[in-house]
């Protein structure tokens, strides 16, 4: 299966056709409470068919060895990846919880360190007016920039998670395609793993009172669609495939380029494969 | 949302994730409540096990205190449980690799231990309420005696074997309940504030100062309440007990704290940042000068000068209760410290404990307080104190 090198674009529209059906529901609920019960009632409905249909039926996870990929010098920084995930996986829309952020590192000239922040940075959540917008600031404008750029970060899956290792119960496991998720009905919700990741990728989810954090969007890659965020960037600076595909896309990108891993002294061993950091990137 | 969590300030850059700190207040409660179960259980070894004559007056007292507190260790983590409903998930199906899957195997054999060690202490009076008493006391005290109510020298000298067993074991048990903690975050190499090999010796060296500290703190204090003498041996064989685990507890903090500013690695940075700015008060000040080198000093001085009486006293009851502070204070310091470290090395968080709310001040306040309540309970039913005869006790505990 190609899926990650099947053309974007009918995985695209269905991702549209979601978001579209998404705005017609609200409508409809906005419209008359009558209208709100069936909207309610047909949600439930799809509700239980999603259910139905994960795992996805033929879906055989020893056949797949997912991995993600950033090439950094691509990232314009539009935070669309941000807006796509926090609305795909339902992720409260505040500054303070992510599956996937995008940082921004700016060399001022005469500067040694780079000034770094990300779209939960006071200043621009101020210019983007509220914590549910995501923006860039553009407050160096008058600065003489020597260097900027922008990385986007996610959960890295590791091969040797340390929110596995440090996880009580084993509600957080890793699957055999390579994706670490959490079991939301059986987390007690202690947040050691939280503590354990070095990368910073998990949060706690208070609605619900476990853990939360990136899955890759499992429930879109095992029906061969691309997680939210990689459907969505508009410079293919996010790409997502399969290792155990030598033509996927990155398999192409992990042999076509020398890339990097975040904080390899972990000994995590991370499965998103970087290129365009900087020494300054934690 | 927004009252479901509360987020604190920060400087520099952090993860957009480590805006919320994960570990709260309760937190701090959980390790201090351990060590404290572990020191005041080695005060009682010390008579128990080891036969130091002088901890006599303390010794049973000391045994009740550690089970008063050990119950309560639990709590502060199921307080902060996203769903503590789920706790027994941990011990359903542990996952071994976690530090954190045996706590409740851990937690509730030493819990079993505490319990058995203190019915053999204790099984006297209780048989004798149970017998001679009256009122719902003595049906308490009829179920607590399990139906045993031999109280032949035989059964006294059997008693005495399974009490110096149980303490024989519970020694390793509360050690290794403790030094298990500061391996719960010394064993983290995503924080390195916390990632060091020297996290449990100081973890259990604070342990044992700090359940001394509160062993001496309330023999002084019952004693002026119970208008009964304090026994001079006692209170000196408690001193040099602080004393020198108190002089082994600081330097192992003082080695730590160096061998981390000397190895310098990624994000040492932001420690001296950290070190050289918000830490200044609460651990150089407070933890390390008031709390630590201040007792020190005083307890030296009053041994090396062979103080008496009320001075010696007064001097080990101040510097038991500046140790008593700082223990708390380094549990605070490890604890929310290690977490107001940003994980990018270039940020630093700024907890601000909640007041209210399951996770704020009066919850954790309450679980800090809940064992001298039920310490302050179970000494009305038993008597913990030496002196005291069987007789007299029962004649303070029945309607006249």
């Amino acid at each position: 299966m190609k899926r990650d090198d099947k053309p974007a674009v009918p995985a695209r529209r269905i991702f549209l056709r979601d978001i579209s059906r998404g705005a017609a529901c609200a409508g409809a609920a906005a419209g008359a409470a009558g209208l709100l019960a069936a909207a309610s009632a047909d949600s439930g409905k799809s509700g239980t068919g999603s259910v139905e249909s994960f795992p996805t039926p033929d879906y055989d996870w020893n056949k797949h060895r997912w991995a993600y990929a950033v090439d950094a010098t691509k990232c314009i920084g539009c935070l669309r990846c941000v807006e796509a995930c926090k609305r795909e996986n339902n992720v409260a829309l505040d500054a303070h919880h992510f599956r996937t952020w995008v940082e921004r590192y700016v060399y001022i000239d005469g500067e040694e360190k780079p000034h770094v922040d990300s779209m939960s940075d006071p200043l621009n959540i101020e210019a983007s007016g509220s914590e549910k917008l995501y923006r860039f600031a553009n407050r160096y404008k008058d600065a003489k920039v020597d260097k900027a750029f922008f990385v986007p970060k996610l959960c890295n899956h590791c091969t040797h998670p340390a929110c596995v290792q440090v996880c009580p119960t084993g509600a957080t496991y890793k699957t055999r395609d390579g994706v670490v998720l959490i079991d939301h009905k059986y987390c007690i919700g202690c947040q050691y793993c939280v503590q354990a990741c070095p990368y910073g990728a998990r949060f706690f989810n208070h609605a619900k009172g476990v853990t939360d954090k990136c899955t890759w969007c499992y429930h879109r890659i095992t029906k061969g669609l691309l997680p939210a965020c990689v459907e969505v960037c508009p410079v293919e600076a996010r790409m997502f495939g399969d290792l155990n595909d030598r033509d996927s896309v990155v398999s192409r990108f992990i042999r076509d380029n020398r890339v990097q891993v975040l904080k390899p002294e972990t000994g995590n061993a991370p499965n998103v494969y970087y290129i365009g950091l900087d020494k300054e990137v934690t | 949302m927004d009252a479901l969590h509360h987020a604190s300030a920060f400087s520099g850059y952090v993860y957009p994730n480590e805006t919320i700190i994960p570990w709260s207040v309760l937190i701090v409660v959980y390790p201090y409540l351990t060590g404290l179960v572990a020191g005041s259980f080695t005060v009682s070894s010390l008579y128990h096990v080891f036969g130091m004559q002088q901890f006599k007056p303390v010794a049973r007292f000391s045994m009740l205190l550690a089970l008063c507190l050990m119950v309560c260790v639990p709590m502060p983590l199921l307080l902060h449980l996203g769903h503590p409903e789920r706790a027994f998930n941990a011990m359903i199906t542990p996952h071994l690799t976690s530090a954190f899957a045996i706590f409740g195997y851990a937690a509730s054999f030493y819990t079993i231990l505490l319990m058995l060690e203190n019915w053999f202490v204790y099984r006297p009076q209780i048989v004798q309420i149970a017998t001679e008493g009256k009122g719902p006391l003595k049906w308490v005290c009829r179920v607590a005696s399990l139906g045993s109510n031999d109280l032949s020298e035989y059964a006294m000298n059997y008693d005495h074997k399974w009490i110096y067993a149980l303490a024989v074991i519970g020694i390793p048990a509360a050690l290794g309940l403790h030094g298990y903690v500061g391996f719960v975050f010394g064993s983290l190499k995503s924080r390195e504030w916390w990632s060091s090999d020297l996290m449990p010796p100081v973890f259990l060296l604070s342990a044992v100062i700090s359940g001394t500290a509160l062993v001496i703190l309330l023999y002084v204090l019952t004693s002026l309440a119970r208008k009964v003498a304090i026994e001079e041996p006692c209170v000196k064989g408690l001193a040099y007990t602080l004393w020198g685990f108190l002089m082994f507890a600081l330097i192992l903090e003082g080695l730590e704290i160096a061998s981390m500013l000397y190895r310098s690695r990624e994000g040492i940075d932001v420690i001296v940042t950290f070190l050289t700015g918000p830490l200044v008060v609460p651990f150089f000040i407070l933890q390390i000068g008031l709390g630590s080198v201040v007792p020190l000093l005083t307890l030296t001085y009053v041994i090396v000068r062979g103080s008496k009486g009320r001075a010696l006293t007064a001097a080990v009851f101040v510097s038991a209760a500046l140790v008593l502070c700082a223990v708390l204070l380094m549990r605070w310091n490890v604890v929310i410290g290690g977490q107001e470290i940003a994980k990018t090395g270039k940020g630093l968080v700024s907890y601000e404990p909640e007041v209210f709310g399951r996770e704020g001040l009066i919850a954790a306040g309450s679980v800090l307080f809940l064992p001298l309540i039920l310490m302050f309970v179970a000494t009305r039913i038993v008597s913990p104190w030496a002196e005291e005869t069987r007789a007299a006790v029962l004649r303070g505990r029945t309607p006249a």
